[in-house]
């Protein structure tokens, strides 16, 4: 039972109340530079789930034989590597969509939340925990770029789910096409700035709202 | 999350010698190394499968009324700079022949003053210098704007189809504002500019040079792989 609420815990942490991206604000990069469409805010964000997830475990994996001197080097070592077996394979298996986010892939190796779970979770705990709390943050930060790609997208261009094709094959695909012209900022990086911050301020106000929701249950309870 | 259990690989019962660390980094090393290597061997065929896919179909609109029965990668010449051609990247070649003549010849170039970099094009030429099509690989081009130029965004590059420096003239070869021929996009001229400049370059250089392109070996140095 404890055991299950500390899975739920993690998945609750990496997809709400720490979000790499909406509360660590880590990743801003990648999470800036591809997010103009939704496809590809879906294709590097399976990617960094991958990864993420994969660096967690063997941190975890191997966090006995990790001296602290050299743990550094250890996390560039592993992290680099599987970062260009990602790169491999959306190369030989999602061509488009490697085209599409180009140089972002390889820059996933910058992305401080993977070393940042590296160090402050999966140096420290066993193997299971770290694979859950990788696949959590990085499922945190799919959906940020997933959310954010689908807003500057339907914006911008005024279309949802073009191109679905470049990660699914087939066809190209013009995904749902509400107007043939969109408002241009939103493509543009600052549209990007703009977007984050609306989703930062959106959970925000979330967040105070159901805190003020509970206080006035606990006011009421009390009284 | 961030204070997890505690710390068990804490360094203090144990300092490790520069020797034990530097084979514990040297095993994990060698680990991940087999990994990229495995991971390469797999990816290898079918991204040099796709390679050849995109080549052929990204040269398939430019060539659309064209037959050619040669293996396209067979007959590429790779030219590095400086090569008379714009752009001053390596140039890539492609020739069509049909029963050993020449039917066309494909330019991979850049256009070197684009608004945001260099903007890869490429330039389908037949035998008699009159263009087949012109398409664009590769920009960075304001998204809504120049990149405009995009066939799968508009029809502007069709403009090229059936043109050759007898049509229009020569001295028109430019986009409207400049007094030339071409439309140019609303709200972004540089990037048209650009490539109706670097398009008449080309064929300036296949009116010069088309005997020597169609007559070159492929000469055995020249079997780098073409960029993407």
């Amino acid at each position: 039972m404890s055991r299950e609420t500390e899975t739920l815990r993690h998945v609750k942490a990496g997809l709400w109340s720490e979000n790499p991206g909406l509360v660590q604000l880590l990743g801003l990069c990648p999470l800036l530079a591809v997010t103009t469409s939704f496809v590809n805010g879906l294709g590097l964000g399976l990617a960094t789930v991958f990864v993420l997830t994969c660096s967690n475990a063997l941190v975890s994996a191997t966090r006995r034989f990790i001296y602290r001197e050299i743990r550094i080097p250890m996390y560039v070592l592993i992290i680099a590597s599987l970062v260009t077996c990602i790169e491999l394979i959306f190369e030989a298996w999602f061509p488009a969509l490697d085209r599409s986010l180009g140089i972002f892939i390889a820059l996933i190796v910058t992305n401080c939340a993977i070393v940042a779970r590296a160090e402050l979770f999966a140096s420290r705990n066993r193997l299971v925990p770290s694979i859950v709390d990788g696949l959590a943050m990085g499922a945190g930060f799919a959906l940020l770029l997933c959310a954010i790609g689908a807003f500057r997208e339907l914006v911008g261009q005024g279309s949802l789910l073009a191109r679905m094709d470049m990660l699914f094959g087939g066809e190209p695909m013009r995904g749902l096409a509400l107007s043939d012209r969109g408002f241009l900022l939103a493509i543009l990086p600052p549209g990007a700035f703009f977007s984050l911050a609306l989703a930062v301020a959106t959970k925000n106000a979330l967040d105070r709202r159901r805190k003020k929701a509970l206080g006035l249950l606990a006011a009421r309870q009390l009284s | 999350m961030s204070t997890g259990q505690k710390n068990d690989n804490a360094g203090k019962e144990r300092s490790p010698t520069a020797w034990s660390s530097g084979i514990v980094l040297a095993v994990v090393a060698a680990v991940c190394t087999a990994l990229v290597t495995v991971t390469q061997r797999l990816s290898a065929p079918r991204i040099a499968e796709n390679e050849k896919a995109y080549l052929e179909q990204s040269l398939r609109p430019a060539l659309a009324n064209v037959f050619y029965d040669n293996d396209l990668s067979e007959s590429t010449l790779v030219l590095p700079p400086p090569h008379g051609l714009p752009g001053n990247e390596t140039a890539i070649v492609y020739r069509l022949f049909s029963e050993e003549q020449p039917v066309a010849a494909v330019f991979v170039v850049s256009a070197r003053d684009g608004y945001a970099g260099p903007i890869r094009l490429l330039v389908a030429i037949e035998y008699s210098g009159k263009l087949t099509g012109v398409q664009v690989l590769e920009h960075n081009e304001t998204p809504g704007l120049g990149d405009l130029i995009e066939s799968s965004r508009s029809n502007w590059l069709r403009q090229f189809e059936d043109a050759s420096l007898e049509a229009p003239p020569r001295d028109r070869w430019a986009i409207r504002r400049d007094g030339g021929a071409f439309d140019q996009l609303t709200g972004a001229s540089i990037t048209p500019r650009a490539v109706v400049g670097a398009v008449k370059e080309t064929l300036l250089y296949f009116e010069a040079n088309r005997d020597e392109i169609f007559a070159a070996r492929r000469e055995p140095g020249t079997e780098q792989e073409p960029e993407k």
